[in-house]
């Protein structure tokens, strides 16, 4: 069983704090995404779970064992690194084998471990190979080929697919699900692109500037944001966002002083004149027709359509609502021509509503 | 048409002025070694003659007399021989150890006063090796390390060490440093990411530093010429001063030690040299 524990881990570089003290429970098993922009400590993070980076505070744990003190090499963990890290003078074979050779493991052991991998990953017939002579997915395949190889207690992924284009991303995305499914074993995985962190995460930590935002299962972050970051980041494309005022009649209206109907009466610590940023999918608004029914409140919106983006099944509309750019969602798509005025459904019931000046959520119990 | 003919007429022209540079060129660096060469097979009338014989003959008296004793013109080549490939090779393989270690050092850790260290191991090198021969001669004349190997072999590992630790700096700055990370998580301690990867990627590199150094001792004349006294320590190209007399110089004889001391060199970088340029250009490692 290996569960990853961190407790208040704190890392500093001087005097500059690049992670605030994180708290963290993985479970045995769990396929874990740190997510977030750039500079938000989650590659630090996992670098100090992997022991390349000191820990400056707090406690790590692998399986019960505070590694904290442990160098990289006895904390039975594997990593991918983003440029792959192959071992540029061995052969494939070589690389896979290393780690097996290096804990000094009989020779036909090391054979059987390496062709097993080999196998996993689809690698047999480059065996002989320099990395130099493989293509961006097969030296991904080599990387993660080595991180089996020594069956550790935890895999580490330091953003995988950055390197590659866009169609292979997506179909080593797919391997490493499919590895995850076969070998089981705990994976944290780190990445900026949140499509990578909503199709292959058990569970997503969304961290911004050395902190945890929210941490959930994909789902969770997606329809219970906790504030507008989390809103706007996780999900594509991102929360439309108005600002507005909460009304006397439990209303809110927005900044061109039309009045929308939300629900926000039942929200316990809602207040009369709060200023607020109601939030909700372009999913939940569409032109009449071209989404999907929706049960509850609605509200019907005469938008002027700036700019379509047809992705085929569906199209994108930019509009401008109360001053601010919004996008809906229509399905079924007919063809679009910007400075038409389409009437579009929104679904109240869907939407959030975030404190302005918090930028939390306000909760609907 | 025509305007293709003088196209061509043009290329050819830049083509032939092309060579004809090469050929000026390469003429500057190759005559004196030509002229080492051919000297040596040569009677000593003839490499004297005014004006010149064309049509040379070919003698090994040179040679023979070499070997030979010591009243007929010969010189203890083999001692010296055995003085250059010692000094030049022990203090090539201590170099090449402190350099590494110091450009290792300089490419992968963060430490106080970095560049003020690099930028004065560079300084040293603007120093001309002449300028320190005084002061060495005094030095080494007090503590008795006059005329031994161990006192050139300091001279040329300190002479060495700062263009090792530039050069080999510079390799291992090309290293990603996700290599060693790769081969600690892999199993190892920082030692053996060191001789297992992050070593053999760099051979080349070191390689190169070596051939440097080593070339640097084994042609170096200034400081040895002051430093050293008999066969004890005398290198090669003191050596050729033998052939020095008060009011002569034997040119064939000294032609024939050159010859004998280019031939190491050149054998050994040819050998190099293919590593070298393979070397140069490594890519297993997608940036």
């Amino acid at each position: 069983m290996t569960e990853v524990t961190l407790t208040n881990v704190i890392k500093r570089y001087g005097a500059q704090q690049a992670v605030h003290g994180i708290n963290l429970e993985i479970l045995d098993g769990e396929f874990v995404v740190l997510v977030g922009p750039s500079g938000c400590g989650k590659s630090t993070t996992l670098r100090m779970i992997a022991g390349l980076e000191e820990i400056s505070d707090g406690q790590i744990t692998i399986g019960n064992r505070v590694v904290n003190d442990l160098p990289p090499r006895e904390r039975n963990i594997s990593m991918v690194f983003q440029n792959y890290a192959l071992y540029p003078h061995m052969s494939v074979a070589e690389n896979l084998g290393f780690s097996l050779k290096i804990a000094k493991r009989p020779l036909a052991e090391i054979g059987a471990a390496v062709a097993e991998a080999a196998a996993i990953l689809g690698l047999e017939d480059l065996m002989d190979r320099k990395p130099g002579a493989l293509s961006g997915g097969q030296r991904q395949r080599v990387a993660m080929g080595r991180a089996i190889v020594r069956h550790p207690d935890v895999f580490l992924f330091d953003e995988p697919l950055s390197n590659l284009d866009a169609k292979l991303r997506t179909q080593m995305r797919v391997e490493i699900k499919k590895l995850h499914q076969k070998v089981g074993n705990t994976i944290i995985y780190v990445t900026h692109d949140q499509v990578e962190a909503m199709t292959l995460a058990d569970r997503i930590v969304l961290m911004r500037d050395g902190h945890i935002v929210q941490v959930g299962t994909p789902l969770e972050l997606f329809n219970q944001p906790e504030d507008t970051f989390v809103a706007t980041f996780i999900g594509s494309p991102p929360m439309n966002l108005l600002d507005g005022v909460v009304t006397d009649a439990g209303t809110v209206r927005l900044a061109d002083d039309q009045e929308l109907t939300v629900p926000v009466s039942a929200r316990s610590d809602v207040r009369r004149g709060q200023q607020v940023k109601l939030g909700f999918r372009a999913d939940n608004l569409s032109p009449v027709g071209h989404g999907v029914a929706e049960e509850g409140e609605t509200a019907e919106l005469n938008l002027i359509v700036e700019l379509s983006e047809p992705l085929g099944t569906e199209t994108l509309l930019f509009a401008t609502l109360a001053g601010t750019e919004v996008q809906g969602k229509m399905l079924n798509p007919r063809p679009v021509k910007p400075g038409e005025t389409m009437t579009f459904r929104l679904a109240l019931g869907k939407a959030h509503v975030f404190d302005a000046q918090s930028t939390k959520v306000v909760r609907s119990i | 048409m025509d305007r293709n003919r003088t196209h061509r007429y043009r290329r050819r022209m830049l083509r032939a002025a092309h060579l004809t540079a090469l050929f000026l060129t390469m003429a500057v660096i190759c005559i004196p070694g030509m002229w080492i060469i051919l000297n040596s097979f040569r009677p000593t009338v003839e490499i004297m003659a005014k004006p010149p014989v064309w049509n040379p003959t070919f003698t090994l008296d040179h040679y023979r007399a070499m070997f030979g004793g010591v009243g007929e013109g010969g010189v203890p080549v083999f001692s010296y021989l055995w003085n250059s490939v010692v000094i030049s090779g022990t203090s090539t393989l201590i170099a090449i150890l402190f350099g590494m270690s110091g450009g290792y050092a300089f490419a992968r850790y963060q430490f106080q006063g970095k560049s003020g260290y690099f930028v004065g191991l560079m300084l040293f090198r603007a120093v001309p090796g002449v300028a320190l021969s005084l002061p060495l001669f005094i030095v080494f004349a007090r503590v008795g390390i006059i005329d031994t190997h161990f006192g050139l072999i300091l001279v040329y590992v300190a002479m060495n060490v700062p263009f090792t630790i530039w050069l080999t700096d510079g390799f291992f700055r090309q290293i990603p440093k996700e290599l060693h990370e790769a081969a600690e998580i892999d199993g190892c301690t920082r030692w053996q990411a060191f001789w297992r990867v992050e070593f053999p990627v760099a051979r080349s590199g070191v390689a190169s530093a070596a051939i440097f150094a080593f070339l640097t001792s084994w042609n170096e004349f200034a400081l040895a010429s002051q430093l050293t006294r008999s066969v004890n320590s005398k290198t090669m190209p003191v050596g050729l001063l033998d052939f020095t007399a008060e009011f002569t110089i034997n040119w064939g004889g000294m032609c024939a030690l050159a010859v004998l001391m280019i031939l190491p060199a050149l054998i050994l970088t040819f050998i190099v040299q293919k590593h070298l340029i393979a070397g140069l250009t490594f890519g297993g490692v997608k940036g």
